[in-house]
């Protein structure tokens, strides 16, 4: 979109002329980047050239995925966007896991990429690739840069794009001779869109008739996902559950947003969530969903999830409100305002009935695990964790068993301090998050829980936390399995381990290796290649020494702990079931 | 149930990519699809005749307004609206008797011959989506050598506010 008369304009009052390049480090500094991470090569090399005057840090990653990955945590951190830049071709197909999984979660990132000049596109040409279709249906939108003319107002209109409305990546692919080319156009002081209006007013019918519903629900409950996080919404959110005695769950993607130290809290709902949380949502009569949207691992079985509910969804995105679940009112708008306006309209109430059912139900069915005094449950460094840090740190996680254990045996009492993948459920993505993370909230404690396996994808970016002198403490907890896998293998497939043991030991006749060592590799030592501190622990009066060592380092530290191999996350809820056929045990 | 729906966009490279993709990604079949500039030449409008169960549909067209350069997306399978398709259709003719028949039975759709030759002609037809089919049925027991078909448009019967909400 070629703004002539603009660009005559510009080039009238004398500005200076810059070349494309200049307009991509002028363009992050207009929009407040502190922190670009990225990695280089032949089609971005003009950008890295005026990089190097650049005002903000640079971080080079290992890999382009880790770079994303790096922006999301940073992202998620600070609730500001993400910045990357990587080169053409294997460069941008990299970050399209990373692009993914920010997409499904809802993050805001800008990821600038090299493509080779314009008039090559098409041809075949070296590092080429369609990275306009590749990304399209894994970022909220994509700009292909024609000409340095329009640069300046397409980096002004991804910022935009990213953080407004309901968040997500935005692509720049920019083409190599538009990086040389020249232009005298500025950045927009403002940017308008013709087709793109994420400011919704509250709609102030929709509120009333929510405020109507709740002072008339006898069984309130306030189910709280990742729009009350990117909604800024945690405050009124707290508010309005305090106001009318409304139990709240939340979300994977809402840890925190509810403080879970609050009688009212009823963490995690889903299928690996809280018996409390599950129940209540079976059993309330009003469910309000404020920026959630009804994920299949909250949901199970549709037909059967809050069927004694009236169900109201608040969420900034339209095509999310009446998705998967009926909704009985939908309300457009972001968390906050519309929070904001229903606040003064609900009555105080109590609701002792309800409230006494939902703390029976939280005395009765705790999370327990089966405690041993031989061997490491990966619950009680989970535990361990919480009580070292007192609570205070930021936890990020990549997928699977231990990501589950995080949410249930470490309690979040504030947004943002747990970051992990939800929608994607990406493996290697703990890692990478933790250090960007660490960039954006540089005094606090940041704590990598991961798996041997996650860790594994993306373990080469513990170098840059290293080198840049960053204190994470990395946890892995590794039982030699795929865990989370074998665990549906063993309850649903009838214990036949299949392509999950990353040990040797009792692999599938087709997986059998001979004379491999045992176990690969030697986290330690791989750590300590790395440059980090490290130390393995075995025995359960070990974790918690490790871990105070390393918190109170102020160093780089990869704990290795060695717990009990087969240990399962309970309660679950089976895929597509209802809350009545839970699997829990108790101990 | 096949459902026409009309998607005002904003005339850039790529767009229709990511219209299409967002319904194909979906495992959904276009049946057809019409682009073409509107009074103003910086907007286009697709017409995208897609067959789906509503709940499906509406999620779909959900998920098209909410895209970065799409102004305005409308079902219009139920609202009053007229809709049309054009068809160029080549019939063999066997013989004279034949092609008198074809002829004939395109006058009863008010179509036009508009090419023959010795063992063929092409029709030129157009009306709803109804008529087309009926009129293609009726051609079965002939033999259709080759046609080509515009893709349905649809308008609204009456002017509307066609102000696109959020605006």
């Amino acid at each position: 979109m070629k703004d002539k008369s603009a660009t005559e304009k510009a080039t009238n009052t004398a500005q200076p002329l810059k070349t494309g390049a200049q307009c991509v480090i002028d363009g992050l500094v207009q929009e407040g980047c502190e922190v670009l991470f990225g990695y280089p090569g032949g089609a971005v090399l003009d950008i890295f050239n005026c990089l190097y005057d650049a005002p903000f840090q640079f971080v080079l990653s290992r890999h382009e995925q880790g770079a994303v990955h790096m922006a999301d945590g940073y992202a998620r951190a600070t609730g500001k966007p993400g910045c990357c830049l990587v080169t053409s071709g294997p460069g941008a197909t990299n970050t399209v896991t990373g692009l993914a999984t920010a997409y499904m979660d809802g993050i805001p990132l800008v990821c600038i990429c090299g493509q080779v000049a314009l008039n090559m596109i098409g041809n075949d040409a070296f590092q080429e690739a369609d990275v306009m279709g590749i990304t399209r249906p894994v970022t909220k939108h994509n700009f292909l840069v024609r000409d340095a003319d329009e640069l300046p107002g397409i980096i002004a209109q991804a910022f935009y794009i990213a953080t407004t409305g309901k968040p997500g990546p935005v692509v720049i692919d920019l083409p190599k001779n538009v990086q040389k080319q020249k232009t005298a156009v500025l950045p927009p002081t403002q940017v308008a869109m013709r087709a793109y209006h994420p400011d919704i007013a509250v709609d102030s019918a929709a509120v009333a008739k929510l405020a109507d519903l709740i002072n008339r629900a006898e069984r309130p409950l306030l189910y709280a996902g990742g729009g009350a996080v990117s909604g800024n919404a945690s405050e009124v959110l707290t508010s309005l559950a305090h106001k009318a005695n409304i139990p709240v769950c939340t979300t994977l993607m809402a840890m925190g947003v509810f403080s879970e130290d609050d009688p009212l809290a009823l963490r995690m709902v889903g299928m690996h969530g809280s018996v409390a949380a599950n129940y209540a949502i079976d059993h309330c009569d009003l469910l309000i969903s404020v920026g959630a949207r009804f994920d299949d691992r909250v949901t199970g079985k549709i037909s059967a999830f809050a069927s004694r509910a009236t169900i109201v969804h608040i969420d900034i995105d339209r095509s999310a409100i009446g998705k998967s679940v009926r909704s009985d009112l939908g309300i457009e708008g972001y968390a906050k305002p519309v929070l904001e306006a229903v606040l003064p309209l609900v009555k105080q109430a109590t609701h002792n009935e309800w409230i006494e059912q939902v703390n029976l139900w939280k005395a009765r069915f705790p999370f327990v695990y089966p405690e041993q005094s031989d061997v490491i449950m990966p619950q009680y460094v989970i535990e361990q964790i919480h009580a070292v840090s007192k609570g205070q740190a930021v936890i990020t996680t990549d997928v699977g068993q231990h990501q589950m254990w995080s949410t249930q045996y470490f309690r979040y009492t504030h947004p943002r301090n747990f970051i992990s993948s939800g929608g994607l459920g990406t493996m290697g993505f703990g890692l990478p998050a933790c250090i960007g993370a660490q960039f954006g909230r540089k005094d606090e404690l940041v704590v990598c829980i991961t798996g041997d396996g996650g860790v594994q994808m993306n373990f080469q970016e513990l170098v840059v936390a290293v080198e840049h002198r960053l204190p994470i403490v990395v946890v892995i907890i590794n039982n030699g399995y795929l865990g989370m896998v074998r665990q549906w293998q063993e309850l649903f497939y009838g214990k036949r381990y299949s392509g999950v043991m990353l040990s040797q030991h009792k692999r599938a006749p087709n997986e059998h290796i001979d004379e491999a060592p045992v176990y690969l590799p030697d986290f330690v030592k791989m750590a300590e290649a790395h440059g980090a501190c490290a130390r393995r622990v075995a025995k359960p009066e070990e974790v918690a020494p490790a871990l105070k060592e390393a918190f109170e380092s102020r160093k780089t530290w990869v704990i290795e702990c060695i717990v009990s191999p087969e240990a399962n996350v309970f309660p679950m809820i089976p895929p597509g079931a209802h809350v009545a056929e839970m699997i829990n045990r108790t101990v | 149930m096949k459902h026409i729906i009309n998607c005002l966009v904003e005339n850039q490279p790529g767009v229709l990519a990511r219209i299409v993709g967002l319904i194909s990604g979906r495992g959904y079949n276009i049946e057809t699809l019409n682009v073409g500039p509107t009074a103003d030449p910086t907007v286009s409008k697709m017409t995208i005749v897609v067959p789906g169960d509503s709940h499906v549909i509406e999620q779909v067209t959900r998920q098209l307004a909410k895209q970065i350069n799409v102004i305005e997306v409308v079902d219009m399978t139920n609202r009053r609206h007229i809709n049309r398709e054009l068809i160029l259709v080549r019939v063999a003719t066997k013989s004279y008797a034949n092609r008198a028949e074809i002829v004939d039975l395109a006058a009863l759709f008010t179509a036009r011959v508009v090419a023959v030759q010795e063992d063929s002609v092409m029709i030129q037809m157009a009306g709803n989506q109804e008529t087309v089919a009926d009129f293609l049925h009726l051609l079965k027991p002939y033999e259709i050598v080759d046609i080509s078909r515009s893709g349905v448009i649809a308008v609204d019967r009456e002017l509307v506010d066609s102000t696109p909400k959020n605006a």
